[in-house]
Order: C-alpha cells, then sequence, then structure tokens
C-alpha cells in the first residue's frame, strides 16, 4: 500500500535521473555536501580530536583563545575548548534538529493540508485564514517566542525544544502548499471518478489526491531543512538554542566570537561561521536542483531528437513518447 | 464599473480583511504569552522577593482576575495605544517602540534600499542570460547570501572593515560625541542631522549605518535575486515579449521595456512578505553590532522574562507587519490594474 501511496515519490526520482546541465549540478553538489555533514555527524566521536566541551587533554589545560596550530587546527576560543571539535561536533546538533523538526513539520502540516483542502468548507476557512496570519508573521520572532516559552517548561533548552520552535514556524509552509495544491487536484476527473465509483473519502485522499500532491514536498522539505538550520542557528546566536554544557552549536559559538571580533580573533567564528554557510548552501542547491527539475513552469526540456527506430527495434519499444 | 470605483472597493476590501488578521495576531500573541507556564511576575522579579510583594504585583497587572477579562483588557488597551509598563524597569513600552523603532525602521529602509540595488539587477542579468555562466554566478550568490547567517556576514564585515582595515565603526548608531551634540526631534538620525544642519554628525552616522545596512540589505537581496530571476523567466515566455521581438525591437529594449516592468509586479507582493524577513533579520543584525532598535530590546526583556515588555514588543511586531503589507498592497493596486478585478 506504501508503494501505491509513495508512487508520486517514484515519479519524482524518476524526473531527478533525467536531470542533466546545471539543475544536476547543482543536485549532485548539493547531496555531496549534505551527504560530508552527515558523516561528521554520525561518527563525530570518532572524527572529533576533542569532546565539544573539552578543555584539558591528558591532565595538561588548553591554551585559551590560541591561533590555528597543529594542535589545534582551527584554534581555540575564549573557553579553551578545541574549535575544529565544535564544529565537528556541531554537524550533529544541526542533522539531528533538522531531522526532527522537519519530520515533525511533515507529520503535521501535510495531513492538515489534505484534509483542509479536501474537506473545505469552515475548517478549511478557520485553518487558512490562521495559517496566513502565522506566515505574515517575522519567522524568526515567532521561534524566539516559541523557544522563549518552551524553555521555560519541562522540555528546558534543547534539541527538542529547538526543533518545536523551528517546527511551528514551518508548519504553514507545508500547509499552504499542500493545501492550495490539493484544491486543484480535487477537482480533477480522476477524482470525480472515484467518488463516482463510490470511493471512500479517506481512500481518495490518500490513493488519489496525496499520490499527485506529494511531488512538491521534497522541494520544500530541502529548502525548509536550509531554513531550518539558520533559524537553530539564529535561536543559538540569540541564546535560545541549545545549552552550550548540552551540545556544540554553531550559531552559540558565532555569537560568542562577536566580542572576539574586535580584538582581531577570527579562528572562532570564521569555521562554524562557514559551516552553517555549506551546509545551508548543500540543502538550497538540492532544492534548488529539484525545483529546476520538477517545476514544469521553468523546467527547460531538452528536445529529444526523435529517434528513427531501426527495422526490428520496435520489439523493445518502452517508453511511450 | 469605473476604474476608480472598482479601485476604491479593493481597498476598501483591503482594509476590512486586515482587521481579522490583526485580531488573529493579537489573539495569537496573548494566548502565547498566557499558556507560558509559570507566573510572569515571579519570572521577572526571580526569587529574591516574598511571596507578599509577588501577590500584590500579579494584582496590580491584573493576572490573577478571569482569562476573559484579561484578553478584553489587553485588545482594549492594544487599541487605544497602552502597551502597559515593563516590570523590570518600569519603562512605558510605548517609549522604548518610539526610541527603539526608530532605529529598526532606519536600518531597515536602509537594508531594503541596498537589497534593491543589489537584487534587482542581478535577478534581470541572471534571467535574462538563463543557464549561462552569468546566471549560474547570479543564483550561487544569490544562494550564498541566502545561506550565510546575519551574525555571520556581520562577524565577517567587522573584522575585515572594522578591526582589519579600520575604516568603519562596528558598534552602535553613532559615536559617544554625536550621541552628545545630536538633536532627535525624530528619532531618525539620517533624518535628525539633516533637518538640524548638524553635518559632523550626518557622516557619523552615514558610516555607523553602512555595516549593518549591507549586511541586512545581502541577506534580503538574495531573496530578491532568485525572485527576480523566475519572474523575468516567465514573462520572457510571455506571448508579448515574442511579439515585440517579432515587431524587431531590439533585444535590450525587450529586456528592459517588456519583461523587466511586467517581471516587477510580484516582486512588490513579495516586498510585502519580505518586510518579516526583514524584521527578523533585524532582530539578529541589532544584536551583532549593538544597534540599539526594537529587536535588540526585545531579546534584552527576553533575557529579563518580562513578559509585558514582550508581550508589547511582539504586539507591536504583528501591527506592524499587517500595516505594511496592507500598504505594499495598496500601492500594488495602483501600480497594476490587474489586482484589483
Amino acid at each position: 500500500m506504501a508503494a501505491i501511496r509513495l508512487g508520486g515519490l517514484r515519479r519524482t526520482a524518476a524526473r531527478v535521473r533525467q536531470a542533466r546541465g546545471v539543475p544536476k549540478w547543482l543536485l549532485y553538489t548539493g547531496l555531496a555536501i549534505v551527504a560530508f555533514f552527515t558523516v561528521l555527524a554520525i561518527f563525530a566521536p570518532l572524527i572529533a580530536p576533542y569532546g565539544f566541551a573539552q578543555v584539558t587533554s591528558g591532565g595538561v589545560h588548553f591554551p585559551k583563545q590560541s591561533a590555528p596550530s597543529s594542535a589545534h587546527l582551527f584554534g581555540t576560543t575564549v573557553q579553551a575548548t578545541d574549535v575544529l571539535s565544535r564544529v565537528i561536533w556541531g554537524a550533529r546538533t544541526a542533522i539531528e534538529v533538522v531531522l526532527l523538526a522537519v519530520a515533525l513539520s511533515l507529520v503535521v502540516g501535510v495531513p492538515l493540508g489534505l484534509v483542509s483542502g479536501y474537506i473545505g468548507g469552515k475548517l478549511d476557512r478557520a485553518l487558512v485564514m490562521l495559517n496566513d496570519a502565522l506566515f505574515a508573521f517575522p519567522y524568526l520572532l515567532l521561534a524566539i517566542v516559541i523557544a522563549f516559552l518552551l524553555s521555560n517548561s519541562f522540555l528546558g533548552q534543547g534539541i527538542v525544544t529547538a526543533a518545536v520552535a523551528i517546527t511551528v514556524v514551518y508548519v504553514p509552509q507545508y500547509f499552504r502548499v499542500v493545501r492550495n495544491h490539493v484544491i486543484s487536484v480535487r477537482e480533477e476527473t480522476y477524482v470525480e471518478a472515484a467518488r463516482a465509483l463510490g470511493a471512500k473519502r479517506r481512500t481518495i485522499i490518500t490513493r488519489y489526491v496525496l499520490y499527485n500532491v506529494v511531488q512538491n514536498v521534497p522541494v520544500i522539505a530541502t529548502l525548509n531543512a536550509a531554513d531550518a538550520i539558520l533559524t537553530l542557528a539564529a535561536l543559538g546566536f540569540l541564546g535560545y538554542g541549545i545549552q552550550p554544557t548540552q551540545a556544540a552549536e554553531w550559531g552559540y559559538d558565532v555569537s560568542r566570537a562577536i566580542d572576539d571580533a574586535s580584538a582581531g580573533i577570527w579562528w572562532t567564528g570564521l569555521f562554524p561561521g562557514l559551516a552553517i554557510v555549506l551546509l545551508v548552501t548543500g540543502f538550497t542547491l538540492i532544492g534548488e536542483g529539484l525545483n529546476d527539475v520538477l517545476n514544469p513552469l521553468i523546467r527547460s526540456r531538452r528536445i529529444r531528437v526523435p529517434e528513427i527506430p531501426e527495422p526490428g527495434a520496435a520489439a523493445r519499444e518502452q517508453e511511450p513518447a | 464599473m469605473s476604474r476608480s470605483g472598482s479601485l476604491r472597493a479593493y481597498l476598501l476590501t483591503r482594509v476590512a480583511l486586515a482587521i481579522p488578521t490583526v485580531l488573529i495576531l493579537l489573539t495569537l500573541v496573548f494566548v502565547l504569552m498566557r499558556v507560558a507556564p509559570g507566573n510572569p511576575i515571579q519570572a521577572a522579579l526571580g526569587g529574591h522577593v516574598s511571596q507578599q510583594i509577588i501577590e500584590r504585583k500579579t494584582h496590580a497587572a491584573g493576572y490573577d482576575r478571569p482569562i476573559l477579562v484579561q484578553y478584553a483588557d489587553y485588545l482594549k488597551d492594544v487599541f487605544t495605544g497602552h502597551l502597559g509598563q515593563t516590570i523590570t524597569d518600569k519603562t512605558p513600552v510605548t517609549r522604548i517602540v518610539v526610541n527603539n523603532g526608530s532605529a529598526t525602521a532606519e536600518l531597515a529602509i536602509a537594508a531594503f534600499l541596498v537589497a534593491l540595488a543589489i537584487g534587482v539587477p542581478l535577478g534581470v542579468l541572471a534571467g535574462r542570460f538563463r543557464d549561462t555562466p552569468v546566471d549560474t554566478g547570479g543564483r550561487l550568490f544569490g544562494i550564498f547570501v541566502y545561506a550565510a547567517p546575519v551574525f555571520f556576514t556581520g562577524f565577517l564585515a567587522q573584522l575585515v572593515f572594522g578591526v582589519k582595515l579600520g575604516w568603519l565603526p562596528t558598534s552602535g548608531r553613532v559615536g559617544p560625541v554625536t550621541e552628545f551634540t545630536l538633536d532627535k526631534p525624530t528619532h531618525f538620525y539620517v533624518i535628525d542631522s539633516i533637518i538640524t544642519g548638524n553635518w559632523s554628525a550626518f557622516g557619523d552616522v552615514l558610516r555607523h549605518l553602512i555595516l549593518p545596512a549591507i549586511t541586512l540589505g545581502l541577506l534580503v537581496s538574495g531573496v530578491l535575486i532568485r525572485l527576480v530571476r523566475v519572474n523575468m523567466l516567465q514573462t520572457m515566455r510571455g506571448d508579448y515579449v515574442e511579439a515585440a521581438r517579432a515587431r524587431g525591437v531590439p533585444e535590450r529594449r525587450v529586456v528592459i521595456h517588456h519583461a523587466f516592468r511586467n517581471a516587477l509586479v510580484p516582486v512588490v507582493t513579495v516586498a510585502g512578505l519580505q518586510f518579516a524577513t526583514l524584521l527578523g533579520g533585524a532582530i539578529l543584525t541589532e544584536q551583532t553590532f549593538n544597534w540599539p532598535g526594537i529587536g535588540a530590546a526585545l531579546v534584552r526583556y527576553l533575557n529579563l522574562r518580562d513578559y509585558i515588555a514582550v508581550q508589547g514588543i511582539v504586539t507591536v511586531f504583528a501591527i506592524a507587519v499587517v500595516v505594511v503589507s496592507l500598504l505594499i498592497d495598496v500601492i500594488n493596486a495602483f501600480v497594476d490594474p490587474r489586482v484589483r478585478y
């Protein structure tokens, strides 16, 4: 059953394989960057030379704010932690939060959009209104307020709090895209036919509507993942992200580095900052590439030179043009 | 129906639609601030005061009344312009809004000008020379400025232009001397220094404005590049563009007069949405450059757990967003006749 429902995604995958030129380059570069950070995240304990909060090694204290050297490739911070290790551990935090946030917003946003769009009526109108209001609101402000309120609750400051704060920001986006698509799909002949045949509403939504709507989701999901990294870093920068003792977080590291800048100390901010830029770029490239491949409005297709089949080759004709 | 009649009908509808949006946002702010666990007064004052004082202050702030009464009072206060007094330093929230809000507005306007100056030309070029190195370069630039958090761009700018080259100040809105000598009738320092004819202050104000404005402007320029590019791609496919080419209009003129002008219309719309991005980015930029704006004030009061201040500032943000998007739509209605129908 699941295979049928996700058939829409398979169509997406097929288009991805057909990508060429700039979109292909965008896609594969993005995938490579994200894969790199995922490896860092998974194997952080093996790759990082030290722990993210470690300040001594073999009984020797690390120097404070020391410039990059062979002992500390990226230098050390004002708290004497190793910048390289913090950058690598930070990848783990970023990937964890993004996975959690994207999963949460998919789980909430997509069904909400499906139901609201298909059923319509008062529920739809109310949800759209709430959604538009949320959408108009500065997303960072919303995330800050949610993180602030959650950090006062039992969740405290941590990965879950950050992920939930980010989720609240992105649910409206999934909702909007999915709902609007559902509205147009709902009136298609095949949906009407299914209805005429007496298919249950549940079946129509999960098999006919979802199948067509789900194709847009990968683009939004990757672009949101990019945004989520930025929001996480912004929360960390403002002090509403993850507690520095719990995990390494790039945004927090840059916030500490702002004070270093006036003293000409560049390594404490440069490396975590570059990590943010790279990972966000990775996700954005994937999203842009996917968009180029999938969006018919801007998709440029190579005009295929019609192949004239040799006599007898008709037997292995597979693709209906 | 006459032209002006439909415009008026559109504007009236648009204004009417803004009212529920404001109400929803205000309700949202209220609910968010009230579902928060714990007593706001206790949170702000910490554990150092007696239960008696907390109870008295809670009563004075009205937190012990039924929730619906509080809600009605909140709405009434907002519409009459009372945002209360901060718990921690007893400043009226409206004064914070005037003093710090003007700093944010000045920064946001300057940043938006920077964003337009960078984003629109690059977007047009990328769209015009689609799938060439110019296009790829423009898009990569757009992706990079989007991918770089404002505080990181700000950090680099401070490092290079502030510390290494020593060209520009990296902190605050004015130097200490100007702070003392400048009269501030409007609280917009650029305007203040011009109308008081204080030219040394004017230079100082501009020098302080450059790095924050470029930092924040770059963020928005990335969005503009993508947007203008996609719109160019779509308008370049329009029949009228094809028709202009067929009539023998030079390509340069086709791009600028036929495609670009139409590609700009959605940009105006999205500029309204970008205002929210700008405000969000302003919070970070202000924090990075010690800019005494409303975002910096918000962060300060969040750290103090001052619920009244936070509620007041967030309320102002919400209203500002709705008002600006309303204004943008009105401008759009004047610019583009299609919007009205």
